[in-house]
């Protein structure tokens, strides 16, 4: 029980890394990415292709990815989401969902739909585990997973703020209209979003390679755990997404530890159970607005 | 030569058109009142000089430039600031934060937190709370003081008395002064007419989005302002 808990905390961490920038793009411009999973899938095949032209370890390779992340993510958001966002709700959720299949089919060319996994180049870092006491194990990966997770949210929560940057983020995520009248480019305040949107994605991308496997059409799954997780924890909060995720995860380890096939379902009806009762929260808020 | 110019300016929201072909001038230094009814087209132009609302005709020159298609937040780069109607602070972000997210224009660091907090002394103890907590004439300070951040050259005003206590007002009042003494040229949307009157070297006077009248604060007489500002016919006449 106790070790179950422990993993789910450690599974958790993945999923609030996969989770963080869907979270932080709803945050700030109000668009949920239809093809975050795909994202991240991506920076994995990027990683991957990294890795097998020049043998670095998929960690280096990362880094080495992640330049290219961020210029895709601002230049997504300069083509694609900005002119999609000007044309009203349903427009950014209809756009990254033809963006999420142009990626699998894209990825699906170029890498035919093989399985494909980081796990094997990283080393011991994905083999690597600690025996503390009683049946409680550390995983090494689970371990680097947890910690990077808990640098990536608190990084950003310092980034949001205290610095300037961070505070126009936040003043253009209330208002825009007024961000702007206080001389904020709020265009390029969205790219720099989306750039660390996107960069964290493939962050999610990284560790889903290491952990497991991938092929083209991976994104979808992913997308719907780091969903659940930004829904668990409450919409637009940051920290929010990052418990969601890590109740997300213990979730799904301890309905595992019923029955292995639980494992997802269990965690969906988390999902839903927190969805219902936020249902009668929306209803009393306008129940509120009305008196 | 003016610093800001307006010429032929039409505003629509789609069908409705809130201004029609409006222009004027005003001279580095002074300070203007834009005065009429509601739904007279005053916010809307406020709005177009800054950059919040694209026009459908007309120009906009300032400094020289025409800045008829840039983008609000170049504007205030190039020194125009609104303090726009609603206030419309971060409501999130401490009076700090929503005091240095504005940019300030280029070379221009004549306006400093602490020098916003010289003009309206009471914000210093609410320094680091969130705006939302603030009452109606701190917000307004704050509003004001976040469009003074960007050191503007234009400080335009949207009912910075509206909704509140008449203290509040007074304060609001004493502190434009400061800022007018500094040299800001600055244009007014005032539903106060004696206030406008007091403060401001120039009025204009707008009906249905027409400017019917315009003159000098001290030479107008106020009965002809009263018939312009409500549209009798004897002002429409005169005005123009």
């Amino acid at each position: 029980m106790a070790n179950a808990i422990l993993q789910g905390i450690f599974l958790g961490a993945f999923y609030a890394v996969l989770a963080c920038g869907l979270s932080l793009m709803f945050g700030v411009m109000r668009i949920i990415n239809l093809a975050h999973g795909d994202i991240a899938v991506l920076g994995a095949y990027i990683v991957l292709v990294i890795v097998q032209g020049t043998g670095m370890s998929p960690l280096v390779g990362f880094v080495v990815a992640l330049p290219v992340m961020i210029a895709l993510g601002y230049v997504l958001q300069l083509t694609v989401l900005e002119r999609a966002l000007k044309s009203g709700l349903l427009t950014p959720l209809l756009a990254t969902f033809g963006l999420s299949i142009v990626i699998q089919n894209l990825l699906l060319l170029k890498f035919s739909p093989d399985v494909h996994s980081l796990g094997a180049s990283a080393g011991a870092l994905t083999t690597e585990s600690w025996n503390v006491f009683g049946g409680v194990t550390i995983p090494a990966l689970g371990l680097v997973v947890l910690a990077v997770a808990v640098v990536v949210y608190g990084a950003l929560q310092l980034y949001l703020s205290r610095t300037r940057s961070g505070w126009r983020m936040r003043a253009t995520a209330e208002d825009p209209d007024a961000a702007e009248l206080a001389g904020i480019d709020s265009r390029h305040v969205y790219a720099r979003a989306t750039a660390i949107a996107v960069a964290i994605a493939a962050l999610g991308g990284l560790f889903l390679a290491l952990r497991s496997v991938f092929d083209p059409v991976s994104g979808p799954t992913q997308l719907i755990f780091a969903f659940e997780a930004v829904v668990i924890g409450g919409m637009g909060s940051l920290w929010g997404t990052l418990l969601g995720g890590l109740a997300l995860g213990v979730a799904q380890t301890l309905g595992a530890q019923l029955n292995p096939e639980y494992a997802a379902l269990s965690g969906h009806v988390l999902f839903l159970v927190v969805l219902v009762l936020r249902f009668g929260g929306i209803r009393y808020a306008r129940g509120g607005a009305r008196a | 030569m003016s610093l800001l110019q307006v010429e032929a300016l039409d505003c629509r929201y789609g069908l409705l058109q809130a201004v029609r072909g409006v222009s004027f001038e005003v001279d580095e230094g002074e300070t203007v009142a834009l005065i009429g009814a509601n739904g007279a087209g005053k916010t809307t132009l406020l709005r177009a000089i800054a950059g919040a609302h694209q026009p459908h005709a007309g120009r906009v020159t300032f400094a020289g430039a025409d800045i008829t298609r840039l983008p609000a937040h170049t504007r205030v780069r190039r020194g125009i600031a609104l303090v726009p109607e609603g206030r419309r602070l971060f409501a999130g972000l401490t009076v700090e934060e929503n005091l240095r997210v504005a940019t300030s224009s280029r070379g221009g660091t004549r306006w400093s937190v602490q020098k916003v907090l010289d003009v309206f002394p009471f914000l210093k103890e609410r320094l680091h709370m969130p705006a939302a907590t603030l009452s109606g004439g701190e917000q307004q300070a704050v509003a004001i003081g976040r469009a003074l951040m960007t050191s503007p050259r234009l400080l335009l005003l949207d009912e910075a008395s509206l909704g509140l206590a008449p203290v509040a007002v007074d304060a609001v009042y004493r502190s434009l002064a400061d800022v007018i003494r500094e040299g800001t040229t600055v244009l007014l949307v005032e539903q106060d007419l004696t206030r406008a009157l007091e403060v401001a070297g120039r009025v204009i006077c707008m009906l249905e989005g027409r400017v019917v009248l315009e003159g000098d604060a001290g030479t107008l007489d106020r009965e002809r302002i009263v018939s312009a500002y409500f549209g009798l016919r004897r002002a429409a006449a005169g005005g123009g």
